[in-house]
């Protein structure tokens, strides 16, 4: 491989890692603009997505590849039942253990997200215990540029690669499309720019958190499935580390900053593949948490500006 | 209409009011003067919900509202333009406008409200795409009072929409509370600019720390000792 074309490859892995993160970096984004909460438990939710996606599958009985129907017919509807399973689970979430500290001090809520968090990654570790949980190959992984085109190229483009991006714009497009145009998605923006004059306006606050713990929770939830079929694998700790890598790629964006947690996460994904390949993958993990370091004291508000970053 | 008996507001353990009781009637201006801190803002957030009393009642039309959740108080026909004008900074004119809407079920009415709002107010229909930050003081103001008017309130709170403006917008923004008064809504007006207040209200309360010291007709309030010393700085 020439180093261009190691380059592109890795460039292309960081595309996929980083539409991964940026779906988990929007939750805690969302959930910070509207409660000023970083939710720690949002990557144990990621986490969960990708294990109930296999119960959904198990439950249509794939256990690998299906046939072309099959396929375009259970897939989109496995993304939706996931989807919903998430965002319930995000929901119960926040009314039993956050709900509760709405009128307490910003410590509190935070202190028990961390613990939600533990209790998440212990539930995933008793259902599926501490091996790697290997995710059916339900997705056919095909060489683009060599069987399609017919290009002998050393760099791999597969269908897997066009599946993480074709799920992740659109879901992007709906989110931006329910921020920006309906009714409860402006009540979600009022809410976030000023609470008390958002009540003022006629608007259910309650119900209003509510709903952006359901988006966070479904967004999370096909983040989940993509990670499944994508890797093939899941472990009960992958919510760990993929959160704060998102929740990095959040901070980076401006926290608060919808389009900035997708940049963030973005960012966050190449960041990860090139220092995998040219510094080597045990930094990788040191260079994200620097650069985390580095935003919070240089730039807190960061890149494209926070909603308000005296408050993280 | 509106009716406070003996409104008891605390925060924390600070006594914000102490007794205050008021009514406004159906068609009313009704004003509501007195120097910083006084407690007009927090009878008006009292009034709201956003505010709790800690001992009194609070009716609309016969309706407790001192138990209700701010939204519900809302949908009832209150509608307030704050304190600060408090705009949403990063949505444009016409959401906030619509933001106003919100609480409402007539959807199809909305848009001639829209239309009324742009009348009243012609800079804020030559600039709906706008970012509310970046919108003078002036059409802040205009905007908060446009986005409270979209509520459709049968009762208008109004808190200090004077406040930070130049004199010639002052008069402009009272001629307008004038004409929405003449157009049928009820109006709660909060002030610390007194004299322009007690012109264009029917009666007027005067606070003191936290407690109604007099209330007159406004003309009344205009000639007594006590106003034209303390609030219009005359000897």
């Amino acid at each position: 491989m020439q180093p261009w074309e190691v380059l592109v490859q890795q460039t292309i892995n960081g595309l996929t890692r980083g539409a991964v993160f940026a779906l988990i970096a929007l939750g805690y984004t969302m959930v910070y603009g509207i409660i000023e909460l970083i939710n720690f438990a949002h990557g144990d939710v990621f986490m969960l997505g990708l294990f109930i996606s296999l119960s959904w599958f198990a439950l249509f009985g794939v256990t690998q590849a299906p046939t072309g129907w099959q396929l375009l017919t259970i897939l989109p509807l496995v993304f939706v039942l996931t989807m919903l399973s998430t965002a319930a689970l995000n929901v119960a979430i926040d009314r039993v253990a956050y709900r509760p500290l709405r009128r307490s001090t910003r410590l509190a809520p935070l202190i028990t997200a961390i613990g939600v968090s533990f209790m998440l990654e212990n539930l995933a570790l008793l259902w599926k215990g501490p091996a790697p949980i290997a995710y059916p190959d339900v997705f056919p992984s095909v060489d683009i540029l060599r069987e399609w085109f017919g290009v002998d190229s050393a760099i791999f483009v597969t269908t897997k690669d066009v599946l993480v991006v074709g799920a992740t714009i659109p879901l992007m497009l709906a989110l931006n499309y329910f921020v920006t145009r309906t009714r409860w998605g402006k009540a979600m923006r009022a809410t976030a720019q000023d609470r008390e004059t958002a009540q003022a306006m006629g608007i259910n606050v309650e119900r209003t958190i509510l709903l952006t713990f359901f988006v966070g929770g479904a967004l999370a939830g096909a983040a989940g499935l993509i990670q499944g079929l994508y890797y093939n694998i899941g472990m009960w700790w992958m919510g760990y580390q993929a959160g704060l890598r998102a929740f990095t790629a959040a901070v980076l964006g401006g926290i608060g900053n919808m389009p900035g947690a997708a940049l963030g996460g973005l960012f966050i994904g190449f960041l990860s593949a090139w220092s995998d390949q040219y510094i080597s993958a045990r930094w990788t993990n040191a260079i994200v948490f620097s650069i985390l370091i580095l935003v919070l004291v240089f730039r807190p508000q960061g890149l494209l500006g926070a909603r308000s970053a005296d408050k993280v | 209409m509106l009716e406070l008996a003996d409104v008891h507001t605390y925060y924390g353990n600070i006594r914000a009011l102490r007794g205050v009781s008021l009514s406004v009637a159906p068609g009313e201006i009704v004003t509501l003067i007195g120097s910083n801190g006084a407690g007009k803002t927090t009878t008006l957030r009292t009034i709201l919900g956003t505010a709790r009393p800690r001992r009194g009642t609070i009716t609309f039309g016969g309706r407790r509202l001192d138990t209700l959740p701010t939204d519900r108080i809302v949908r009832l026909g209150i509608a307030q333009s704050p304190e600060g004008r408090r705009i949403f900074p990063r949505m444009t004119v016409l959401e906030n406008l619509e933001l106003g809407a919100f609480a409402r079920t007539d959807r199809a009415a909305i848009g001639a409200d829209l239309e009324r709002v742009f009348a009243l107010f012609p800079r804020l229909a030559q600039r709906p795409t706008q970012q509310g930050a970046t919108l003078s003081g002036g059409e802040q103001q205009m905007l908060a009072i446009g986005r409270a008017l979209m509520a459709r309130p049968s009762l208008l709170l109004l808190d200090e929409p004077s406040m930070g403006l130049a004199p010639i917008l002052v008069e402009t923004i009272f001629r307008i509370v004038q004409d929405i008064n003449r157009q049928g809504t009820t109006i709660l007006l909060v002030e610390q600019n007194a004299r322009m207040a007690l012109r264009v209200a029917h009666r007027g309360y005067v606070m003191q720390t936290g407690r109604i010291v007099l209330q007159a007709a406004a003309a009344e309030l205009l000639r007594s000792d006590l106003v034209r010393k303390t609030y219009l700085g005359e000897k």
